[in-house]
């Protein structure tokens, strides 16, 4: 297993340039997930990968074997790079296990190792039958399936669930993601999904504009965003104006812990004027009177999910921060007009 | 019909008469219709009817005649002839169809967009006129390598067309998926490639070899004997239209074994038919040092294909436009030529009209009959349809033999298919419920079909009033059988000339009729990957 390392990419159609400059690093045996909206390149990046397009600037290598540098530049069919398109992509012409064995030798397609890798996706019983006959998801995991029979380094999963039902997709991604992590590949997944990044992937990338705007953990990304846009596209955020004294920003909320710097220590603690981010779970909603720090306010609006609920309370105090966001859990939803009192929950984060 | 599916398995109804369940074949609760009943029964016995008198008359002289007549060496010869044809000019024509479209679709070739419309460009210049494009130059060539020659150069557009359609259509990531899972470009394209074209080149390679066996006038001019030659010439200087009938039935089944070739084949890539959703187009190949190869190719094909026949008849009709200016006559020609081609594109539309309603609105089996008749004429020479025609006529209708009517009728049935396509197309977007909207807003149903079906219809009609004008506008082999006596048309009037070796004064006929088809040609392509596409239904 080696590291899949990108530096420095560029790459355009006609003078557009859609990845600019991308940097991004998957380490060995990693499921990273690429994750953006769609047009920003994420496809693009999938593609340069994959070897499908070149380069024009940049590298890409894995382990000390550079696949693409402007000058060198290796076919996709010898980079050992499996590949699973949007659709599944299955040749419509060909079985399920001709499908499976089409990128392995006369030999190994006549051995057992077409049928282990269709036990191992749960479809033993469908290798002969032909894609169409078979369901969006049984697609995906013969796709899977032929895209590890020769045994590659990384794979490549360009939005494999989008195409699937909502009812579907959640099983599916967990039995994909219980056999990537069973064969240990090195695997990247492109997705618009932040759900689905966020939920299956040790590390995070956001594509924005060409560009990687952060990576991390799934839990790093989430708290401690690089900015505004970001927060708000890995999930409901409540953004509260904030004085900082000696790690603690005072708000309309109370005093509420500054959540450290990563590269800490050194670094001063903050001081003066600044916005703070708070995640709807962060805030609780009690009945007023309860609790002696906290805001006033009222329920305006109830967003009912079953498991949970989101609360819209607008503030009484009229304040620069008017409704604020609030998950409880669904048996505490409460009607629309209900007086109600929000206390939260540190630490929070600066959010530039 | 699904839901009287459940009361047909019980055993009252399984008694119950015939015309019973014939009727609730129509669906319940609709009347028939009627009108479209007749209409398609019109057209389906129009079709058979040539059919039928061929047969009958190929059997006059009795069954010991048409096997010593079929038994002949003569026959082995002539069959032999025809098959060493059809099959070297399909397997050029497929190689040469497959690779051009390949390069004009998927590689960055310079001046695509003129290249995809050059190379379909020869579909609008009749094959005899190509024949008479080389041979007026070069009166050495003739045989087997010529026909060879001028058939490929004319017919290959038939299989670039559908074939470049259908590359257009291949997702890329499968072709990407085997390039990831190990496999070069070459093996990529074995492989996964041609395997997703193949009904498409099949569909091209049937209307080749169909356009081969159908074709006389080429074959004439090259003197070269195929089936077409020799029945041609034994109606028309052995006065032997029995002979002529029996020969035809052998082409039949030559026709008819090449259909259902094709038929067989395409059925077993039933399962090419996979989900698509959206896709991204396929990248193109840069060519590199292919470049120049490649160019050359193109030129070549073009030169050959279009410049030879086109350069050849400016020639003609530069140099002939000194010495024998064709006189007015050739104003009258073109006159009957429009005349007769208005009259068959005209009845071919509206027999299309009631095929496709049956087949589309009231799916059972005799409308499936009834529509699949319609397309059979595809199948059919020219030749053999207007010596099914010359034996009705001379036996039972002298009076319409050689008659206008018996022509256009002719023109007809043998451009219906066009017309089905043609009309096809429109009548998807018409349905019941508009009909039914039409009525309950208290309409009578002719006043509905007026005021809705018929304008939702008009851009299909106007397609097929097109595609069978300029194909009769252009044909020879059934004129030159039928044509009234004194009533010339521009290819009979050509083949006239051509026939005297006045290639000057043949030449401006053969310029018009390719003025006439030339341009529509473009649009006239855009119909044939359609058919080629009904055609695997």
């Amino acid at each position: 297993m080696s590291e899949l390392k990108i530096a420095d990419l560029w790459k355009g159609y006609s003078a557009q340039p859609v990845l600019r400059g991308l940097d991004l690093d998957v380490s060995a045996g990693s499921l990273t997930a690429v994750l953006g909206l769609s047009g920003c390149g994420k496809t693009t990046l999938l593609r340069v990968i994959a070897g499908f397009e070149r380069a024009q600037a940049g590298r890409v290598s894995l382990g000390s074997r550079v696949l693409d540098d402007g000058r060198t530049y290796v076919s996709p069919e010898r980079r050992g790079i499996g590949y699973v398109p949007q659709q599944g992509a299955l040749f419509p012409h060909l079985t399920v296990k001709a499908n499976v064995g089409f990128g392995l030798g006369r030999a190994e397609r006549k051995g057992s190792a077409v049928a282990e890798l269709l036990e191992m996706v749960g479809l033993a019983a469908f290798a002969e039958r032909y894609p169409h006959q078979l369901s969006g998801g049984e697609q995906q995991r013969v796709a899977l399936a032929r895209a590890l029979a020769r045994r590659p380094e990384v794979v490549l999963l360009d939005e494999p669930f989008s195409s699937l039902d909502a009812s579907l997709r959640t099983r599916v991604r967990e039995e994909v993601h219980a056999l990537l992590r069973a064969q240990g590949v090195t695997t990247v997944l492109v997705t618009h999904d932040q759900e689905e990044a966020l939920s299956l992937a040790d590390m995070v990338a956001v594509l924005r504009e060409g560009a990687i705007v952060q990576a991390g953990t799934p839990d790093e990304l989430y708290t401690r965003p690089v900015d505004v846009e970001l927060a708000r596209f890995l999930g409901a955020v409540n953004l509260i104006a904030a004085d900082f004294a000696r790690g603690v920003a005072a708000t309309a909320l109370g005093e509420l812990t500054l959540r450290p710097e990563p590269d800490a220590g050194a670094a001063t603690p903050r001081a003066g004027h600044g916005i703070v981010m708070l995640r709807p779970e962060q805030l609780e909603v009690v009945p007023r009177g309860s609790v002696t720090q906290g805001a006033a306010g009222s329920v305006e609006q109830c967003r009912y999910y079953g498991h949970d609920a989101l609360l819209h309370v607008r503030l009484d105090e009229p304040g620069e921060e008017r409704v604020l966001l609030a998950r409880v859990q669904g048996e505490q939803a409460l009607p629309a007009g209900t007086p109600v009192v929000l206390a939260a929950r540190g630490p929070v984060t600066v959010v530039n | 019909m699904s839901a009287l599916a459940p009361t047909e398995s019980t055993p009252s109804s399984a008694r119950a008469p015939r015309a019973d369940r014939f009727a609730r074949a129509w669906s319940g609760r609709r009347r028939w219709p009627l009108a479209s009943i007749a209409g398609g029964l019109l057209a389906a016995g129009l079709v058979l009817l040539p059919l039928v008198f061929l047969v009958d008359q190929a059997l006059q002289p009795g069954w010991k005649e048409v096997e010593r007549l079929l038994l002949r060496h003569e026959t082995a010869v002539l069959l032999w002839n025809t098959v060493r044809l059809a099959l070297a000019s399909t397997v050029l024509c497929a190689a040469i169809g497959v690779a051009a479209a390949w390069c004009v679709e998927r590689t960055a070739l310079p001046g695509r967009r003129v290249w995809a419309v050059a190379l379909v460009l020869p579909l609008g210049i009749p094959d005899f006129v190509v024949g008479f494009g080389w041979v007026s130059l070069e009166p050495g060539l003739h045989g087997y390598l010529a026909a060879v020659l001028i058939m490929t150069l004319s017919l290959y557009p038939l299989v670039y067309l559908p074939v470049a359609a259908a590359l257009g259509g291949v997702d890329p990531a499968l072709e990407e998926v085997a390039r990831s899972l190990g496999l070069g470009p070459w093996r990529t394209f074995w492989r996964v490639t041609l395997r997703q074209i193949a009904p498409a080149v099949l569909g091209g390679c049937l209307l080749v070899a169909l356009g081969l066996l159908a074709e006389y006038g080429a074959f004439e001019i090259v003197q070269y004997q195929t089936f077409t030659v020799a029945i041609f010439t034994e109606f028309n200087l052995g006065f032997d239209t029995a002979a002529a009938c029996a020969l035809s039935l052998v082409l039949v089944v030559l026709s008819v074994a090449v259909l259902s070739g094709e038929l067989a084949l395409s059925g077993r890539g039933r399962s090419l038919r996979a989900g698509a959703g959206s896709r991204r187009p396929a990248p193109r190949v840069a060519l590199g040092r292919w470049r120049a190869p490649v160019l050359i190719g193109l030129f070549v094909l073009g030169g050959l294909g279009l410049g030879v026949p086109v350069g050849s008849l400016v020639y003609w009709t530069v140099r002939g436009g000194s010495t024998t200016l064709p006189p007015a006559s050739i104003l009258t020609d073109a006159w009957h030529t429009a005349e007769l081609s208005a009259a068959a594109a005209a009845l071919a539309s509206a027999l299309a009209v009631p095929v496709t309603a049956l087949a589309m609105r009231h799916r059972n089996r005799l409308t499936l009959l009834i529509e699949r008749l319609a397309y059979l004429p595809q199948a059919l020479p020219g030749l053999v349809i207007a010596l099914g025609l010359v034996s009705f006529s001379v036996r039972y209708a002298l009076a319409l033999y050689q008659s206008t009517l018996e022509l256009i009728v002719a023109y007809a049935i043998l451009f219906l298919p066009l017309a089905v396509v043609g009309v096809r197309s429109a009548m998807a977007h018409t349905s019941l419920s508009l009909e039914e909207a039409g009525r309950s807003l208290g309409r009578r149903p002719l006043v509905v079909w007026w005021r809705v079906t018929l304008p939702l219809l008009a851009p299909g009609l106007g397609a097929a009033f097109a595609l069978v004008f300029i194909s009769s506008a252009t044909e020879l082999t059934a004129t030159l059988l039928l044509h009234p006596t004194g009533v010339n048309t521009l290819a009979t009037q050509f083949w006239a000339y051509t026939s005297d070796f006045s290639y000057g004064a043949a030449a401006p006929y053969a310029a018009l009729m390719v003025g006439i088809s030339a341009v529509p040609a473009y649009l006239l392509s855009r119909r044939m990957i359609t058919l080629a596409r009904m055609g695997r239904r």
